[in-house]
């Protein structure tokens, strides 16, 4: 994709290459701040036909509340940067609610919100410190060092996601196995797609059988709900584990690394809030298009016209955050746009919230020694992907 | 300091129960109530978690 993005720079008809490349460094790229400080929006070319990206925190919060501007990828013009991570199409997967816009979404929203709340995520909390607390026991079994992307990022959200879902125990390792497939960079796009069938499958084998045997788990009382069809709570499921998982595992990392780098701000909950703001990891992840002509900083955006907003540079911008390049977990950042805005915002996000907090806590306190196996610089970054993180976190500890 | 909140908008996000736990709950559904409208909580936090609430749901005005 990077090769293609090059090439596209010297064409005339389109200014901004897209997806601008990061510098050597996890911020955002410092273009971000040049069209912030000029004009806001600026126009791009995808795969797909011209776009345009939105750089500020005001007119990304905009994009994302306004009615006339839509998530359905099947509207006319709907950006399409190539592959997308390890999602399947939209078009296949009934229930895929992140791509659908009121009142339809709704029904599949309201359905999934009492899973969600404040409350019931806290109630979590026991369950994420056994998986937390048994990815670890089994990182000390195995000996001093490990690449702890692999051995606890990727596997705690998708082992948590499983739990809620009611995966039986003993197919935990099936669908992480799956699962790490969709996120791995080595995979080719014919494996992607192979475990994707695999765990849409059998995500529907799991659906039959809470059917008949309900248990204490989101699929059996969506199920109980009865508003869903069976391949919809596929579908749904399916979403919840791709949505969560190397969201959360890339947040995981680069906060571990962050904290290993400013160790004084270990054991301080408000790290969660800036870390989030501040790595952005989803910064190319909530495409749009508008369908009405539409007004957005100035600029007037036609029925059509692809639409995306830059997470990264909102929650760079300086006039919502002050000295927005510094991590300072002491600045309120709550009204970041990491989780995006309006009705699609991240249904995940206390689930996050608790699961960043648990894995930090208690990795520093039960390995106090931990230390990088590599120089910050020689981290492999994510520079490639449509989410921000790291491929490797090699550790080692006494 | 009047609060009205819409749960017809409400998308469940909790950034208000976050907020201003005082103030907001999420009801059996998810969705927004108020905890005690007529209750002298800061202003502040009410207004804090409506410009947060990423739907819109919540306003805030002055008796
Ligand atoms: C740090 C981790 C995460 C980040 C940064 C993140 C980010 C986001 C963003 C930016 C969106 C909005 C997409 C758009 O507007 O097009 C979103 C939506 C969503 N997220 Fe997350 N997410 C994270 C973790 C999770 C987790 C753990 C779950 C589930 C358990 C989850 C489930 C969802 C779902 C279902 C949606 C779609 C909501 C809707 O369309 O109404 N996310 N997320
Ligand atoms: S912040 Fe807004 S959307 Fe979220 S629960 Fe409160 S009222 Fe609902």
């Amino acid at each position: 994709m990077s090769t293609g993005a090059d090439a596209r720079t010297t064409a005339p008809q389109c200014p901004v290459a897209f997806p601008l490349r990061r510098p050597g460094r996890p911020f955002p790229p410092p273009e971000y701040a040049t069209y912030r400080g000029g004009t806001g929006l600026v126009r791009s070319e995808l795969p797909s036909g011209p776009v345009w990206l939105v750089t500020r925190h005001e007119d990304v919060r905009a994009v994302l509340t306004d009615p006339r501007i839509s998530a359905d990828p099947s509207k006319p013009g709907f950006p399409k940067a190539g592959r997308t991570g390890g999602a399947p199409s939209q078009y296949e997967v009934p229930g895929w609610f992140v791509a659908m816009d009121p009142p339809e979404h709704g029904r599949f929203r309201k359905t999934l919100i009492p899973e969600f709340t404040v409350r019931k995520v806290r109630e979590l909390r026991p369950v994420i410190q056994q998986i937390v607390d048994e990815r670890i026991d089994a990182m000390l079994a195995a000996g001093t060092s490990a690449d702890l992307i692999e051995s606890f990022a990727l596997p705690v959200p998708s082992l948590v996601i499983s739990s809620l879902l009611g995966v039986p125990k003993a197919d935990r390792d099936f669908f992480e196995g799956r699962t790490r497939v969709l996120v791995r960079l080595s995979s080719t796009d014919e494996e992607r797609d192979k475990a994707a069938q695999a765990l849409l499958r059998y995500l529907g084998r799991l659906i039959q059988i809470k059917q008949r045997r309900p248990g204490d788990d989101l699929i059996s009382r969506l199920i109980a709900a009865g508003t869903l069809s069976r391949q919809e709570l596929s579908g749904v499921s399916m979403l919840l584990l791709i949505a969560g998982h190397e969201t959360t595992a890339n947040n995981i990392g680069l906060g571990v690394v962050q904290l290993l780098t400013n160790p004084q701000w270990i054991g301080d909950d408000r790290i969660v809030e800036e870390l989030l703001r501040y790595y952005s990891v989803a910064d190319l992840v909530a495409f749009r298009v508008a369908v009405e002509d539409v007004e957005i900083g100035g600029q007037l955006i036609r029925a059509g016209e692809g639409i995306v907003p830059l997470i990264a540079a909102a929650n760079h911008d300086d006039t919502a955050f002050a000295a927005p390049s510094e991590f300072d977990p002491e600045r309120s950042a709550r009204s970041h746009v990491a989780f995006g805005y309006g009705v699609h915002q991240c249904l995940g996000q206390n689930l996050v919230r608790e699961e960043m907090d648990i894995a930090y806590r208690t990795l520093f306190a039960r390995i106090p020694s931990l230390t990088l196996a590599v120089p910050v610089a020689e981290l492999p970054l994510k520079y490639d992907g449509v989410l921000f993180g790291l491929h490797e976190l090699p550790v080692t500890w006494k | 300091m009047r609060i009205t909140v819409d749960p017809a908008r409400c998308v469940g996000a909790g950034q208000c129960v976050l907020t201003a736990p005082d103030l907001f709950d999420q009801d059996d559904d998810g969705l927004v109530t108020v905890l005690d409208p007529a209750a002298g909580a800061p202003a502040v936090a009410a207004r804090e978690a409506a410009a947060l609430c990423p739907s819109g749901a919540i306003s805030v005005a002055a008796d």
